[in-house]
């Protein structure tokens, strides 16, 4: 046994994760100008969210598996709280500030959902029967609710997609996915209404980016733009000219992309995509492996949170999805998404290093 | 996992295998549809998007509007914008920044200040931004620069709009002041709002009307060089200038205030009780607000921050009082209320004590006071009786009608951050674990204690009074002036809160009764009334800030300065009509009625005479507010 491994780290995991870490120092780099004071503040924040998934890779599975219906009751109670006496920034009140700090207890679901679920499955045979769909469906629903109202729309659909994907997972049944098929189909004209002017503004202007090129659909055109002209081999680091003559808005946060896809072109980015199926690869190998349902759930479904993400940044970058605000995954610069991923890998970490062997 | 049920492991696991493979082949076909995208993008379109991203020279360049102008009720200004030449650096266009530095240096002079603020920039802010690197060229200077500005490339000279206080550190409490946007602003505005804009309002009104001052930001549709740098404007889109703001502070009166203050620390608010309109919000000590418009220096700060005085608290706003004898004339009501008789007299011993009790609550008046009735007790402010009052209403209920008249609860002015006071609360202190004690009840009577008012409070419960029960909302802002249009809005008129159930009946009389502290024979406040043309109803406090063991007695010489009690006057004039209201808390000044009272009196004289003798730095009539 190596190492790493004595300290429950799974090593073709941690090495595509340094990869990312070291990629994303790069890119932010660049993306921020050249601004040493801002990438030396990434490496921190690296640093730190390195340590956390080293923390989190100690906590034994039986223990996460307590954890779980606690995680998720303190978020419930933290997600009531943000709606009354929230910090209200940017006309939404998603910060809930303890002392000197702020953070979003949004964020907290992103893990404590599909714990919660994966607890739950694990109590029930699976594959479980409607009334426990209906259950587990509320139990999503509630917190995906009051994310929404905040409103956080980019969080409260990485949340129901985590939801989901446990749901589907733990077995629901395929007629019941259809109804859902269905009721969505029914459903959408009807939460257009709903939405925030803001929110529709954003996915009308994903039809048609050219129809407002300085308001709502600059960034999805500067970010077309950043990709394209990147080509096959791209530009080079350090040479998008997007970024650095400041056309392209957000650029070392939610557009970070486009950056890394104009400098490194086609052949970088499929570079990162292996890099990201690989951890996906090494995720559901996890899940596959695991030994019980809690564990099994939790993997699957850590994994899949880990996709929704990339899956919307480089979807909403790349001008197929609407603007939502999600970060590229251990990519872009910001602290709050890294310490929750981080976490999740921790998470798996444990869960597969600490399998009874067999014999 | 429970028992009972039977699970079948095997199957389970088989389940999640298949569900597994699907959840793959499914982020397979999405990944797959993600790069038919990029490769749309980045090989069939590579073309297209290449020559727009060469093409890509037409960028919108915000142009900051104006902010508005804060301007007193006559016209004064008090916050406005002038131009100053700054010399700007965009990093990205420089080749050498170390040579460019000595070039520039040659020309105008840099000091270590300079250098250092714009390093500090260098590593903190993008390289395509324009950064500060002098502020306020000479003409000179500006012409030296532009002699040897081909060979310069990367810096230029612009005129941008500073924010300026001509009057400086007069009335910094009310108008407050802006300053640059910092890391924590960013994360609650609009960014778009505040492109091109370095300011953003602080404290004060400047914060409190930010949005009616900042305006709205235009947008120039530059076409550049492959460097960034400017070669036509295609298309304009004007900002919109902020609006002017015209205060109802009057600044002749903030002066007279704030002179009248002196060295002393305290506060001064004055009111029209009719409207709520706030004539004078004065703080002492003061300090200037220029320094902080561009981001004041440390040691600056430090000295601010530090100092025993605490020129930054804003003591009419935040400062906590025990309102001492001022609370009589808001308990007097209160007697009335009770229907307790007004003609029926105690005797004043000098003292008061509890039942069962040998301790000795003390009466100003060190012989006593001997029979007196409510009329006296205002005028003479004789402890004794409120003492006793106090005692037969207890606690709850005394407190009850202070919170009526605005006692414990914010007024509602329009600027940020009111401190509420603190009315006794015997449950409040059975909830820390303590016992409230009869004395507390006993002092509160003559508004020590727990008990604590800001002077904002006061000159707002003082306009309740001299409306007879309507207690405005105080507004520092009187109205919104469109600059293009000239057109001058009004703010809406400020929301009235009825004060508790006093009769008109009630009013008259105890308006009888503070008339006489200021012109009775034996009122505590009668040198002030002295040859008024005007009748003033007033109330002197004077609140303990060292408590005095049994048997010692005070004497303000022997006192420390710190520990000297303060002093408080509150007013209104003119009796039979009231147009204005104040109230005046002096620290460590000693008695209200020769310490406070005299500083009401000349703001009354200015405003209902108009006829100050003060020598003053404030001009006569307002400028223009362009």
């Amino acid at each position: 046994m190596n190492k790493l491994q004595r300290w429950h780290i799974d090593i073709p995991l941690f090495y595509a994760l340094l990869a990312l870490a070291g990629i994303s120092l790069l890119v932010v780099y660049s993306a921020s100008a050249e601004n040493l004071w801002m990438t030396a503040k990434h490496l921190l924040r690296l640093i730190m969210g390195f340590g956390i998934l080293f923390l989190i890779a100690q906590i034994r599975p039986e223990d996460l598996r307590r954890l779980a219906p606690i995680l998720f009751g303190v978020g419930m109670i933290l997600l009531v709280a943000v709606l009354g006496v929230g910090i209200v920034s940017k006309g939404a009140r998603r910060w809930l500030g303890v002392g000197a700090f702020s953070f979003q207890p949004a964020e907290v679901m992103k893990l404590a959902l599909p714990m919660m679920l994966a607890w739950y499955f694990a109590r029930v045979p699976l594959p479980p029967t409607l009334r426990q769909v209906a259950l587990a469906g509320l139990i999503t629903l509630v917190p995906v609710a009051l994310i929404a109202r905040q409103p956080d729309l980019g969080t409260a659909i990485l949340v129901l997609g985590s939801g989901f994907a446990l749901l589907f997972l733990a077995g629901m049944p395929w007629r019941v996915l259809a109804a859902l098929a269905a009721l969505a189909a029914v459903a959408i004209p009807f939460a257009w209404t709903h939405l925030h002017g803001y929110q529709q503004k954003r996915i009308l202007t994903l039809l048609d980016p050219a129809s407002d090129p300085l308001g709502g659909g600059y960034h999805t055109l500067q970010g077309m733009i950043a990709i394209g002209s990147g080509g096959f081999f791209g530009k080079g680091w350090l040479n998008s000219s997007q970024a650095h003559l400041d056309y392209l808005p957000e650029s070392s946060t939610d557009f970070i992309f486009a950056v890394f896809a104009e400098e490194f072109g086609l052949l970088g980015i499929l570079v990162l995509l292996g890099i990201y199926m690989f951890i996906m690869y090494r995720g559901f190998m996890i899940a596959y492996l695991a030994q019980d349902s809690f564990t099994r759930l939790l993997a699957g479904g850590l994994t899949l949170v880990f996709f929704f993400y990339f899956f919307v940044n480089v979807g909403m970058v790349s001008g197929i999805l609407p603007v939502v605000g999600v970060p590229l995954p251990l990519i872009s610069y910001g602290g709050t998404a890294l310490v929750t991923l981080m976490a999740a890998f921790g998470m798996l970490m444990s869960i597969h290093t600490h399998r009874k062997m067999a014999g | 996992m429970r028992t009972g049920e039977i699970r079948d492991h095997l199957r389970e696991s088989r389940l999640f295998g298949t569900r597994l493979s699907v959840v793959a082949i499914a982020v397979v076909a999405l990944v797959a549809i993600l790069v038919l995208r990029l490769a749309y993008l980045q090989i069939i379109n590579y073309r297209h998007y290449a020559t727009l991203s060469q093409e890509n020279r037409v960028n919108p360049v915000p142009i900051p509007p104006v902010r508005g102008f804060i301007l007193d009720r006559n016209g004064v200004v008090l916050a406005q914008n002038y131009p100053v030449l700054t010399l700007e650096i965009v990093p990205d266009q420089v080749d050498d920044m170390s040579q460019l530095l000595d070039e520039i240096g040659k020309i105008v002079t840099l000091n270590e200040k300079d250098l250092k603020l714009f390093a500090k920039q260098l590593r903190e802010r993008p390289r395509f931004e324009s950064l500060t690197l002098r502020t306020h060229l000479t003409d000179e200077e500006a012409a030296r620069f532009a002699l040897v500005r081909y060979r310069l490339n990367g810096a230029e000279l612009r005129a941008r709009l500073e924010r300026h206080y001509p009057l400086g550190a007069l009335g910094v409490h009310a108008i407050g002041y802006v300053g640059r946007i910092s890391e924590d602003d960013l994360d609650t505005i609009d960014k778009n709002a505040y492109r091109g804009t370095q300011y953003i309002g602080k404290l004060g009104v400047e914060q409190s009307y930010e949005e009616t001052l900042l305006g709205k930001v235009g947008f120039e549709k530059v076409e550049t060089d492959a460097h960034g740098r400017a070669i036509r404007v295609l298309e304009r889109i004007a900002p919109v200038a902020g609006k002017n703001l015209y205060l109802n502070i009057d600044a002749r009166m903030q002066e007279i205030a704030e002179q009248g203050l002196g060295n002393f620390k305290g506060a001064v608010v004055a009111m029209d009780p009719k409207t709520g309109a706030v004539l004078t919000f004065a703080s002492t000590p003061t300090y200037d607000p220029n320094p902080f418009v561009n981001g004041i220096d440390p040691a600056s700060y430090a000295a601010l921050r530090d100092n025993p005085d605490k020129p930054l608290l804003n003591r009419a706003l935040n400062g906590q009082y025990a309102p001492g004898s001022t609370i009589k004339a808001f308990l007097g009501l209160a007697a009335l209320a009770s229907g307790q008789d007004p003609a029926r007299q105690i005797i004043c011993p000098g003292w008061f004590s509890l039942p069962g009790s040998t301790h000795r609550f003390r009466c100003w008046k060190k012989d006593g006071h001997g029979a007196v009735d409510l009329h006296d007790a205002v005028m003479e402010s004789c402890d004794v009786y409120f003492y006793k009052l106090a005692v037969s209403l207890g606690i709850d209920r005394l407190t009850s009608y202070l919170a009526g008249d605005g006692f414990g609860s914010a007024t509602g002015i329009d600027i940020e951050g009111e401190s509420k006071g603190n009315l006794p609360s015997p449950e409040a202190k059975r909830k820390r674990g303590q016992e409230w004690q009869p004395g507390e009840t006993v002092i509160t009577g003559i508004g020590q204690g727990a008990l604590l008012v800001t002077p904002l409070q006061l000159a707002d419960g003082m306009s309740g009074i001299a409306n007879r029960g309507l207690r405005p909302q105080p507004r520092l802002v009187e109205a919104i002036e469109d600059p293009d249009t000239k057109l001058r809005t009004p703010i809406e008129p400020p929301v009235m809160t009825s004060m508790g159930d006093y009769t008109p009946a009630q009013y008259d009389m105890m308006i009888h009764n503070l008339v006489d502290v200021v012109n009775g024979p034996k009122g505590t406040a009668r040198g002030i009334g002295w040859n008024a043309p005007y009748k003033i109803a007033g109330k002197t406090g004077t609140a303990q800030v060292k408590s005095v063991g049994q048997g010692e007695s005070y004497v303000a010489s022997r006192t420390a300065e710190n520990l000297r009690d303060h002093a408080l006057f509150i007013a209104f004039a003119p009796a039979d009509d009231p147009k204005i209201a104040v109230a005046v808390v002096v620290e460590n000044g000693g008695h209200g009625g020769s310490a406070a009272a005299p500083i009401a009196r000349k703001l009354m004289d200015h405003y209902l005479l108009g006829n100050s003798t003060m020598k003053t730095n404030v001009p006569e009539t307002g400028g223009n507010a362009d």
